[in-house]
């Protein structure tokens, strides 16, 4: 079981931690001033999530395991996340509808593990959502007002919502750990929520006149360690201080 | 959630501790902001309960260094725990820090459904910290730090910040 948690702690600091080395990577290229500095905020809110989950499990491991051999040490298989976050940035149209589909998972998740059995899991959970509430307002302002503004916004974000969305069911797809964790009251069964995911996601889609894609859900692994070429420059990126200068600190 | 004034049995302790600002508004004491949680001292050792604002706001770990050093000038060791739960929310920051954000020009945080209406376009209710008018407008949801929306002012056209509701 406890191999298990620190397995559960991995992928939920890994999906946050991802995507906000994604957004990182937007500092100081934000489209506007403004976009940019919200961005980046958003990110630094995603790396303290991060680093509350990665505490704990370092505390669980023992010996010295610490939140940073965490997040820079460990091998490509060994990163948990979902294949969404790791998708590109390409355009702002893509930046915002990866986030917002994220953000809507993410508060759906965090509302349940506020009610985690596990303590630490559950405080974590309280405080992040307070922040992810905040993310998911933005992010669904910008698709309503990207899907609803310009003939170009709007063919745009239309073709980010079709790239990205078949990525979206991975989120929903148990792994084996997400199964037994969620029947001793842990862990989120993602399957429970994904019902109210998809309608609140196809109530701002609908007021953003943007339309949802019948392509068929993408086949994705990320939970089990099987990541696209993507990851591999974000790592090689992420991990270059740690890999050149062992143990460095900031 | 209103929290109930904390009680240090020690001046010594109680003024150092009084001493250490938030160091992004620095006209906020860490009691102002309502992130301490708990103090006990032991002789000449202090335990102290912190609770962070933004799970990645910078500020707490340069908080709980100046914390470890007021303490040291006065000969006291210190030591900080970050407790998560009951998480913080911005009805922590205290009647008098709210009074202090305004005259330092940071628009004290109002409700959740006043920061919603604004938030998604409605009418603000928010008065410029500089004229006073509400004819004012929301520039972005994110500032210049993690607590912070930006607005502006329509009528003396000046910028300011709003110290955003967080529950
Ligand atoms: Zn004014």
């Amino acid at each position: 079981m406890k191999e298990q948690l620190y397995s559960y702690l991995l992928m939920l600091g890994d999906n946050s931690m991802i995507l906000a080395h994604r957004l990182s990577e937007l500092c100081g290229h934000g489209p506007s001033l403004e976009t940019d500095i919200a961005l980046t905020n958003i990110s630094l809110d995603l790396f303290g999530q991060v680093r509350n989950f990665f505490q704990y499990a370092a505390e669980l491991k023992g010996g010295d395991c610490t939140e940073d051999n965490i997040a820079y040490l460990r091998t490509e298989r060994e990163y948990y996340n979902c294949i969404l976050v790791e998708q590109a940035n390409t355009d702002f149209a893509h930046v915002i509808a990866r986030q917002f589909f994220f953000d809507q998972f993410q508060y759906l998740q965090l509302k349940q593990l506020e009610k985690s059995s596990d303590e630490t899991i559950a405080a974590i959970a309280a405080k992040s959502i307070k922040e992810t509430r905040y993310h998911l307002r933005f992010s669904s302002e910008w698709m309503r007002r990207l899907g609803a503004g310009t003939e170009e916004s709007h063919i745009k974000t239309q073709a980010a919502v079709d790239r990205l969305y078949p990525f979206v069911d991975e989120l929903f797809t148990a792994s084996a750990i997400e199964k037994a964790l969620s029947d001793a009251g842990i862990a989120m069964d993602p399957g429970t929520v994904k019902a109210e995911y998809e309608q609140e996601t196809k109530t701002v889609l609908e007021e953003a006149s943007l339309i949802l894609p019948d392509a068929a859900p993408r086949f994705a692994q990320g939970k089990q360690g099987m990541h696209t070429e993507q990851l591999g420059y974000i790592l090689s990126e992420f991990q270059y201080m740690q890999r050149a200068y062992p143990n460095m600190e900031w | 959630m209103v929290r109930e004034a904390l009680q240090i049995n020690n001046p010594e302790v109680q003024r150092a501790l009084e001493s250490v600002c938030d160091p992004e508004v620095p006209v906020l004491s860490i009691f102002d902001l309502g992130v301490v949680r708990k103090v006990d001292v032991l002789e000449k050792h202090v335990q102290i309960d912190l609770t962070p604002t933004y799970s990645g706001c910078p500020a707490m770990d340069t908080i709980a260094m100046d914390i470890m050093t007021a303490l040291a000038e006065i000969g006291y060791t210190a030591k900080i725990k970050h407790v998560l739960s009951p998480a913080w929310t911005t009805d922590w920051i205290s009647e008098e820090g709210r009074k202090k954000l305004e005259a330092y020009g940071i628009a004290a945080p109002r409700n959740q459904q006043v920061d919603k209406r604004i938030l998604i376009g409605g009418a603000s209710e928010l008065e410029c910290t500089n004229c006073g008018s509400t004819n004012t407008q929301l520039v972005s949801e994110f500032g210049s730090t993690a607590c912070k929306a930006l607005f502006r002012c329509l009528d003396c056209l000046e910028p300011f910040d709003y110290f955003k509701c967080l529950k």
